[in-house]
């Protein structure tokens, strides 16, 4: 155990060290994108995991970011105030619709659909009201004056940008290994495989369902607002709605839902990709990526399930627990 | 003020025909899922890149090849046809005994290498057919030719698929197949034969309303999600498989958009569907015309 501990703690260390030894602002730049987007991943696979798929992550996300770059713009409210007002949105919003899907039994199929519903709301929204949000022509944050960055979180320094993602990230773990270990954990799992014995076990089905509806949905919007603070510009398409939630899907599935890193991977190998074909092709590359990405994932849902960290783990662990992960997998998530 | 009136409510009148006019294509659409979800139980999430597949096939069968509206429009219905029941074949029948989640976001992927299929070979460019049809005056109202086709070829459709579940033998085992999985087998009906034929039905459909809304809506590679999640949420608010609360449901849609169009933009027409479409998952959690339990 202590030295599976020294192990996360030296390549803690070794990513910590990395933007410091190594300066190159492109790659820089992908490690920022791919760890914000692997805390995107990773939130969507905390309750992903439990079969509650989510199409409406797209519309946290989007939230997240529209919120805080709106404060700021319109109101001058710091993103400091603003990352935590447009979580609490998610957050109600999120409960909003999540309370009576899980007080009315709605899951499966119609849980999907109630979701998708919900991210597509959050997607016209943002359209309709383009005198504020500048609709789908996309939105940039005012940038602060010089010697401001701090308070208006806008750094034009690629390694402070690595430092903050990364510390998000890592946080994103650790609330993952926290559930990983509570009790939540174990009611969800029972949960998942059969509503009703849980419920007569003394599991209170909805309100653990909200809580980690609850905790996704505040952590989809942080990586959401900072991915608006990064990048400096958002679209609906980029950051809400159907398009983004399919690829948080994606990603998790190809990575592994259930195991810790399985949404990085998921990450990496996506961003990896999009960016090989874009350098390799240029503007030829339109659409290339998405379509890789798509027969990956028809290919990774019939064939590998539970993702490529969660095969190799299983692979390396089999001889002494016999797939864990595949009756997890099996669960049928909709009984109709 | 009575002038007002007047013009108000012939404005009012036309959203609403409209809106008929406009639920008759979304009822077809519907009825293509809701019929796949039925008798197969998945839900085909890239129904409407079908659509948009079947709208590209029609845009370069009459814009490129010149053939007449009329001859391309069954070539692509049964080209559409035809991607169903390979969509079938290749996706869906290696996962029938995987949890329905998996099926779902499987065809989640063909949406995305359907849709950047579109955008690799044909661009992403607005494309049209061309045809521009004459407009109807009725008073002082105006409707579409192209609207009043669509909706007329879209009853047209809903019978044709009405009659064959009913009058013919492979649509009495379709429908048999829906209502009991298990015994259609022992009854000698072959249920990988049925699925296909029903998946090409399914995409059929999808291939005739692409005929349709190639007529009102440019083509470009994400057309689809400007009406597929329409789709689905109508198949869910008239119940998953239900024909009838489908039918009921694509026209409440059609008339919330239409109206909510009128008063404002046509954005906030959707949103006033989605929001309505939440609120009634939660009176009526399993569609419309459930018998409550």
């Amino acid at each position: 155990m202590n030295r599976h501990a020294a192990g996360w703690i030296i390549a803690l260390l070794a990513l910590v060290a990395l933007p410091f030894v190594h300066r190159d602002p492109y790659h820089l730049h992908v490690l920022v994108l791919i760890l914000i987007w692997s805390f995107a991943y990773t939130s969507w696979s905390i309750m992903g995991r439990f079969g509650l798929v989510s199409l409406g992550h797209g519309g946290f996300m989007g939230i997240g970011a529209y919120v805080t770059a709106l404060l700021w713009n319109h109101l001058g409210v710091s993103p400091w105030i603003g990352i935590p007002l447009s979580m609490a949105t998610a957050g109600v919003l999120a409960l909003i619709v999540a309370y009576p899907c899980f007080r009315f039994r709605i899951t499966g199929h119609y849980f999907v659909l109630v979701t998708l519903a919900l991210s597509g709301i959050v997607l016209q929204v943002i359209t309709a009201t383009r005198d504020y949000t500048g609709g789908s022509l996309g939105y940039t944050p005012q940038r602060a004056q010089s010697g401001k960055g701090l308070f208006a979180l806008q750094f034009d320094d690629k390694t402070t940008w690595y430092l903050i993602a990364l510390a998000v990230w890592v946080a994103g773990l650790v609330i993952w290994r926290a559930i990983d270990r509570s009790m939540i954990r174990h009611a969800m799992e029972a949960i998942s495989e059969d509503e009703d014995a849980a419920a007569a076990a003394g599991v209170n089905v909805t309100a653990e369902k909200l809580k980690i509806t609850l905790i996704s949905a505040l952590m989809t919007a942080l990586s959401g607002a900072l991915y608006c603070q990064y990048q400096m510009f958002i679209s609906p398409d980029t950051v809400s709605g159907i398009a983004v939630s399919l690829q948080m899907v994606f990603a998790a599935i190809v990575g592994g839902v259930y195991v810790a890193l399985g949404p990085t991977v998921g990450a990496v190998i996506t961003i990896v990709l999009a960016e090989v074909l874009r350098i390799s092709f240029g503007t030829k590359a339109v659409g290339w990526d998405n379509l890789v990405y798509g027969i990956l994932l028809v290919l990774f849902i019939i064939f590998l399930p539970k993702g490529i960290l969660g095969s190799v783990i299983d692979r390396i662990k089999s001889p002494r627990k016999p797939s864990r992960g595949h009756e997890q997998q099996t669960v049928p998530i909709a009984r109709r | 003020m009575q002038s007002f009136l007047d013009i108000f409510d012939i404005y009012l009148l036309e959203a609403v025909i409209n809106g008929i006019l406009l639920g008759g294509v979304l009822a077809l659409l519907a009825l293509g899922l809701n019929l796949i979800f039925g008798v197969i139980d998945v839900t085909w999430i890239c129904y409407a890149e079908l659509v948009m597949i079947g709208m590209y096939g029609m845009y370069y069968l009459v814009q490129v090849f010149h053939l007449p509206y009329w001859a391309a429009a069954p070539l692509v219905i049964l080209l559409v046809a035809l991607l169903g029941a390979a969509l079938h074949f290749f996706v869906i029948a290696p996962l029938l005994t995987a949890p329905p989640i998996n099926q779902l976001l499987a065809t989640g992927g063909v949406l995305f290498i359907l849709q950047s299929f579109a955008t690799v070979a044909f661009g992403i460019d607005f494309r049209n057919l061309g045809i521009r049809l004459p407009v109807l005056a009725l008073g002082e109202m105006n409707f579409s030719y192209a609207r009043l086709l669509s909706f007329a070829a879209a009853l047209v459709g809903m019978v044709g698929v009405y009659l064959f579940l009913t009058r013919t033998f492979t649509g009495t085992a379709i429908r048999a197949i829906a209502q009991d999985r298990q015994i259609m087998p022992l009854m000698g009906v072959d249920p990988k034969r049925i699925y296909l034929v029903t998946s090409a039905i399914g995409g059929g459909l999808a291939g005739l309303a692409a005929c349709l809304l190639v007529l009102q809506y440019d083509v470009h590679p994400f057309v689809g999600l400007s009406f597929g999640p329409i789709t689905f949420l109508i198949c869910v608010l008239g119940g998953l498989g239900n024909f009838i609360g489908g039918f009921i449901a694509a026209f409440v849609f059609a008339e919330i958009i239409s109206l909510g169009g009128l008063f404002s933009d046509l954005e906030w027409g959707y949103v006033l569907a989605f929001a309505f479409f939440i609120v009634m998952m939660f009176i009526r959690p399993a569609g419309l015309l459930a018998r409550r339990s």
